[in-house]
């Protein structure tokens, strides 16, 4: 219960306790077993150890939150050497051997971000004072991402994000405790800068719509300093109201601004509403200078995609995994996710499933499931080929779905290829949306940790929570 | 110029479905004096009204295909629309005119859902508190999205409009402007011709029949045309199913403008009352002229130059006007004196 | 009620209050049947139970019904962080300069609001908080920083314990006790037992005796001469304060604020707790903050694996049906059954839940007086139409 790191504290908040009428004292074991346990919060004591899923089950992500939810279940199975074995079978390296972790059977507990940093941060809350939970992931914002990260923070817990995209999650919000295996907003401007080039030329003119908030902004930013880089000129950049709904009164200034490229810096329910709504206006078979009308969603997910139904046809964006890639870890990682549940999985559910199995493979390797040892146990003194950088170090795996990944021990983000994707044009079913157009690879998504955009964070010290 | 005019039309088009929502709001109000926040409940299910008509012509022969397997070792389906099998091209047609379509499944569907709603419902709050109905009504807008999500699940599901009216109409020409200076989609000038139309059939209806007349004079003084030996709440009933209705049907008509997803009541819930104070509690004009007010304001709000002069003007201009008329006309734009007050 | 300062109720008020104080600092052993028992939820019954008790003083005794309490919230929460990151971490400063801060804030709003009754007060409320809430989640980023929360850094001047604590972590710290887990908790019961004792001495005072003639008809409260607005706008700033001190709290137990906690939603969950509860009654407020937590932590906890040992006794068949009927309303259906609750209480005991328990009372002890409340206006009075 005490996430101070020292002792006296502990007692002074059970003398604190007995001072206000003593119940401290009577307070059932719960709260005292952990204050004299092992040397880290939670520590399991019996043969399970328990996980928390921190998913949106309510409110406009749920569905994703869902899939999240889907994938973990799986990785649970996984772990404990139930159902095919899925990526521990292609994982390299492991030190998983599919009789849950350290001998521990994995069991978890469940609960509702709501999307709401508050709201997740009480569940996170209550999965490691109530349930025991010794790692906290999931999530589908980057707000929510940031708030819980650092709530693990002071906990001493583990954190493995789940879908968070933006910069200041590994950038200037980045903790010791937490860890991100999701791409950011500045790899999609790098992985999809080249292919714009290549596509669409250097002599473009780009309008932005961006979401007005943090995500939005540091979306906004990259993408607009990649293709100013390529030669491309900015007309204009507005803000949009989250949530706004309809989006036309933004979109007709479009229209005659002689931008030739529209650029939707927004993502769920934001952005299928902005680009159904921009394809209604036209803007898809529009010409401008000469040239075809462009439109560009720097971020997509499989279930944006699904809502912007035929409409996302054509048009660009990245993604950090799809589930038709070719390489052994999607193909084990499908073909039981398919078997389970009937449909592909999303790479929501992919970078969860992934996080989850990284963690267990970090404690095993570890010896334990204390924090800072599986800090440690992410560090590595391994690096990505090709990449001459100093900062190019930490612990590099494979067979996970996404080619050789780097958990970069400068700031616990993981650097991999990029998928550069499209709207299908004939798709097959409702989860044939998108097609992979290119995998960028990673040496051209790399940033430096002390980058602009990613500066004024530090780790800092890992917290074991007692 | 043409921005000026682009904007205009912004605010007509949104202006439409805001007045849709209020009129619906605005007439429960003035008939039963009820605070029903379970309307923005009512437009989301006409709204699912067009999903389930579309996704019932859409339902789909699935034979499997024993040559192709998925990734996870099951044949692939192939899904052809029932519809299209049997039908061939006038199948197509069908299925391309789904939402238009859906008005005629929405308004009988609405109808009966606005009248169990006030039968076994909304009947016993009338002589509650306001804080009362407001709860009441919330909780059953709770539980009626928490139904839809269950069954079509939480992410928007596209709709596309008619491919007929998939292009843009060149307004501009018309007026003398550049060629494709002013072009606006189709479907929203259909959405917005759809509005009018259906808010001059409410007005006509109260102002033309006997019917309307009563419910009028019912607005009125309900005990007086109580005495007379009318039976006033049946039709009040009724006028609550026709609110719901009106609810439903800019619901529907939305749905190509707005993927729709189980919580989109509750994003339009705050506003509509927004529109219906500004307007005036229980004036029937007053809100569709403030739905079309605020609606103009908000786009003009959104214009860039504007924005320079107000930073974020865009995010609090409804509330904004909302503020400032209740403070200076306090019964609205066209409201009556003391209606709802004290 | 006019012998509200007789002895007979004041005694009683005294043993509610020692029935209250005792109640609450042994949360943590009664909450634990109900798997309640844990700091965070703890933490959250009372910072809830302050906001709705401090909604309650206006609208159960005015019958105001504010639409935008929770921006007062939020600003209290803001300052309380402010304070941290410019002062240091010491709960005190934050708690009064929150408190001042919201009280500012809520005199602004009330001064305008109140010009208006009814629907339109409620709507002007509303408009004000909505505004707040879009400005700090977007243009007002550099004072809130929006989306991601505001939060105290290492960076943070802290003039008063900035170099001192370098290494340990930047929560709350009473003079050595750290606010969080079970001390945060007792923090918040201390607070929360204080303004309960306030709100109670406001409900039994002439103040509290004119804000309910204000209540029942304000026309004739003006008749007889006297300006109502003062006292409504007293009780507006008084209840506005209770929610920074809340907002201050939150803060306290967990240094981060963020905007969402200003949405209209936020707003609207106080509205409910005190409804749900008994608008007007002493302890009805608190009881739905309470409820409406429990239900926001607890059923969406339940999972699939946990109604499995639930329905462990049941025969294989059975076990599954009851499973995924039980599913609809847990977890990620836990607002099913949140609006389920809202409707059945409302329809059924319109006075909140303190009316069922009065009920219950007089249906065990029969026609004898058995409200452990002694506040018997209880009613939630129609505020006219």
């Amino acid at each position: 219960m005490s996430i101070s790191k020292t002792g006296t504290s502990r007692r002074t908040i059970l003398k604190g306790g007995a001072i206000l009428g003593g119940t401290a004292l009577a307070a059932p074991h719960l709260f005292i077993r952990r204050a004299y346990a092992a040397d880290y919060l939670n520590a399991p004591t019996g043969s399970t150890v328990t996980f928390g899923f921190n998913v949106p089950q309510t409110g406009p992500y749920a569905d994703e939150g869902a899939d999240e939810l889907r994938a973990y279940q799986l990785a649970v199975e996984h772990l404990n050497g139930e159902g095919d074995g899925g990526m521990l079978n292609t994982m390299k390296p492991t030190a998983l051997k599919g009789n849950g972790v350290l001998g521990k059977k994995v069991e978890f507990v469940t609960g509702d971000t709501q999307t709401k940093s508050d709201a997740a941060r009480a569940s996170a809350k209550r999965m490691i004072e109530k349930d025991g939970a010794v790692m906290i992931t999931g999530g589908s914002s980057s707000g929510v991402a940031v708030a819980v990260q650092s709530l693990c923070q002071e906990m001493g817990v583990i954190f493995m994000a789940g879908l968070t995209h933006s910069n200041d999650t590994t950038g200037k919000d980045k903790r010791a405790n937490g860890f991100r295996h999701f791409f950011d907003a500045y790899m999609s401007a790098a992985a999809l800068a080249p292919v714009l080039k290549s596509e669409y030329g250097t002599d473009r003119k780009a309008y932005h719509l961006t979401a007005d908030y943090t995500w939005g902004w540091t979306q906004e930013e990259s993408i607009k300093a990649a293709t100013e880089n390529m030669g491309w000129e900015t007309v204009a950049t507005v803000r949009t109201p989250l949530g706004a709904g309809d989006f036309s009164q933004y979109i007709t200034p479009v229209l005659n601004s002689g931008a030739d490229v529209l650029i939707l810096n927004h993502y769920g329910k934001d952005m299928v509403n902005s680009l159904t709504q921009a394809v209604q206006f036209g803007l898809r078979d529009k010409q401008v200078n000469g040239k075809q009308f462009e439109m560009v969603v720097p971020l997509y997910s499989e279930l944006m995609a699904q809502g912007a139904g035929e409409n996302v046809k054509g048009i660009l964006g990245s993604a950090n995994w799809d589930w038709k890639l070719q390489n052994a870890g999607t193909q084990a990682f499908v073909k039981s996710f398919g078997q389970k549940y009937g449909q592909p999985p999303s790479q929501a559910a992919q970078t969860c499933y992934v996080q989850a199995l990284l963690y267990a493979d970090a404690a095993e390797r570890a010896g334990s499931f204390a924090p800072c040892a599986i800090v440690d146990a992410f560090q590595g003194s391994d690096s990505l080929d090709g990449i001459d950088s100093a900062s190019n170090k930490g612990f590099v795996f494979d067979g996970m779905g996404n080619g050789q990944t780097l958990y970069r021990a400068a700031d616990h983000q993981c650097f991999k290829p990029v998928l550069v994707v499209r709207g299908k044009e004939s798709p097959k079913d409702k989860y044939d949306l998108l097609e992979v157009v290119d995998e960028v690879p990673a040496k051209d998504v790399w940033y430096e940790p002390d980058n602009p955009m990613f500066a004024g964070g530090e780790l800092g010290e890992c917290n074991n929570g007692v | 110029m043409d921005q000026i005019l682009l904007q205009i039309l912004n605010g007509l088009d949104k202006g439409g479905a805001y007045a849709l929502i209020a009129l619906g709001l605005t007439l429960i109000f003035g008939t039963l004096g009820v605070v029903n926040f379970a309307h923005g409940a009512l437009f989301m299910l006409g709204a699912f009204c067009a999903v389930a008509v579309y996704q019932f012509l859409n339902l789909e022969q699935v034979t499997l295909d024993p040559d192709n397997l998925t990734p996870w070792g099951t044949p692939m389906e192939i899904r052809v629309p029932y519809i299209e099998s049997w039908f061939g091209e006038t199948g197509a047609a069908i299925l391309n005119f789904a939402v238009p379509l859906s008005i005629l499944v929405a308004i009988p569907v609405m109808l009966v859902i606005g009248i169990t709603m006030e039968r076994g419902l909304i009947k016993h709050f009338y002589r509650r508190p306001h804080a009362e109905q407001i709860l009441v009504t919330f909780g059953l807008a709770i539980v009626i999205q928490e139904i839809i999500k269950v069954w079509f699940g939480a992410n928007p599901i596209p709709i596309p409009a008619p491919a007929l009216f998939s292009g843009s109409a060149d307004i501009g020409a018309a007026f003398g402007f550049a060629e494709n200076a002013i072009s606006y989609p189709w479907w929203r000038l259909v959405y917005l011709a759809f509005s009018l139309a259906v808010i001059g059939a409410v007005f006509a209806f109260l102002q033309f029949t006997t019917f309307g007349m009563v419910v009028r004079a019912g607005m009125a003084d309900r005990e007086t045309v109580g005495l007379l030996g009318i039976n006033i709440g049946k039709r009040f009933t009724i006028m609550f199913g026709i609110a719901a209705v009106v609810a439903g049907l800019a619901g529907v008509m939305y749905t190509p403008i707005l993927p729709p997803d189980y919580h989109m009541g509750m994003d339009f819930l705050v506003l509509s009352f927004v529109v219906v104070v500004v307007g005036g509690m229980g004036s029937l004009g007053g809100a569709v002229a403030a739905g079309f007010l605020l609606g103009i304001l908000q786009s003009f709000a959104s214009m860039t130059e504007v924005k320079s002069i107000f930073p974020g003007i865009d995010q609090i201009i409804i509330y904004l006007v909302a503020v400032v008329i209740l403070l200076v006309r306090p019964r609205g734009l066209m409201g009556r004196k003391g209606v709802m007050e004290g | 009620m006019m012998n509200f300062l007789d002895k007979d109720n004041l005694q009683s008020d005294i043993v509610l209050i020692v029935i209250f104080t005792i109640a609450i600092l042994t949360m943590p052993i009664w909450l634990q049947p109900f798997g309640a028992a844990y700091p965070d939820l703890m933490q959250k019954f009372a910072i809830f139970g302050i906001f709705a008790t401090g909604f309650n003083i206006l609208f159960g005794l005015t019958g105001y019904l504010s639409f935008g309490h929770a921006a007062f919230l939020g600003v209290g929460s803001y300052t309380a962080v402010w304070s941290f990151k410019l002062l240091g971490m010491n709960p005190l400063p934050a708690l009064v300069l929150a408190v001042i801060a919201a009280g500012i804030f809520a005199l602004a709003i009330g001064y305008l609001s109140l010009r208006r009754t009814g629907i339109y007060f409620s709507i002007l409320t509303l408009a004000f908080a909505q505004m707040s809430y879009n400005l700090a989640y977007s243009v007002l980023t550099p004072i809130t920083n929006g989306e991601t929360g505001l939060r105290v850094l290492r960076s943070d001047p802290r003039i008063f314990d900035g170099n001192g604590s370098e290494t340990g972590p930047l929560v709350a710290n009473l003079f050595g006790i750290e606010m969080t887990g079970l001390s945060g908790f007792y923090f918040c019961a201390v607070v929360l037992i204080l303004v309960s004792w306030f709100a109670i001495m406001i409900f039994r005072s002439p103040f509290g005796l004119m804000l309910k003639a204000v209540k029942t008809n304000q026309n004739r409260m003006g008749y007889t001469g006297l300006n109502t607005r003062p006292y409504a706008l007293a009780a507006f700033i008084i209840s506005g304060m209770y929610a920074g001190l809340a907002g201050a709290l939150m803060c306290i137990t967990d240094p981060l604020a963020g905007a969402e906690r200003m949405q209209w939603t936020a707003s609207g969950e106080v509205v409910l707790m005190t409804i749900l509860g008994g608008a007007g009654t002493l302890m009805g407020p608190m009881l739905g903050a309470g409820l409406i937590k429990y239900f926001e932590n607890i059923f969406s906890s339940f999972n699939e694996s946990t109604l499995e040992s639930v329905f462990h006794f049941l025969p294989e068949g059975m076990r599954e049906a009851a499973i995924s009927v039980a599913g609809l309303f847990v977890g990620e259906g836990w607002h099913l059954t949140l609006g389920l609750m809202f409707m059945i209480v409302v329809i059924f005991l319109p006075g909140g839940i303190i009316e069922g328990l009065r009920r219950l009372a007089k249906a065990v002890f029969g026609r004898k007086r058995a409200d452990d409340t002694p506040q018997r206006g209880g009613d939630t009075a129609p505020t006219g139409h």
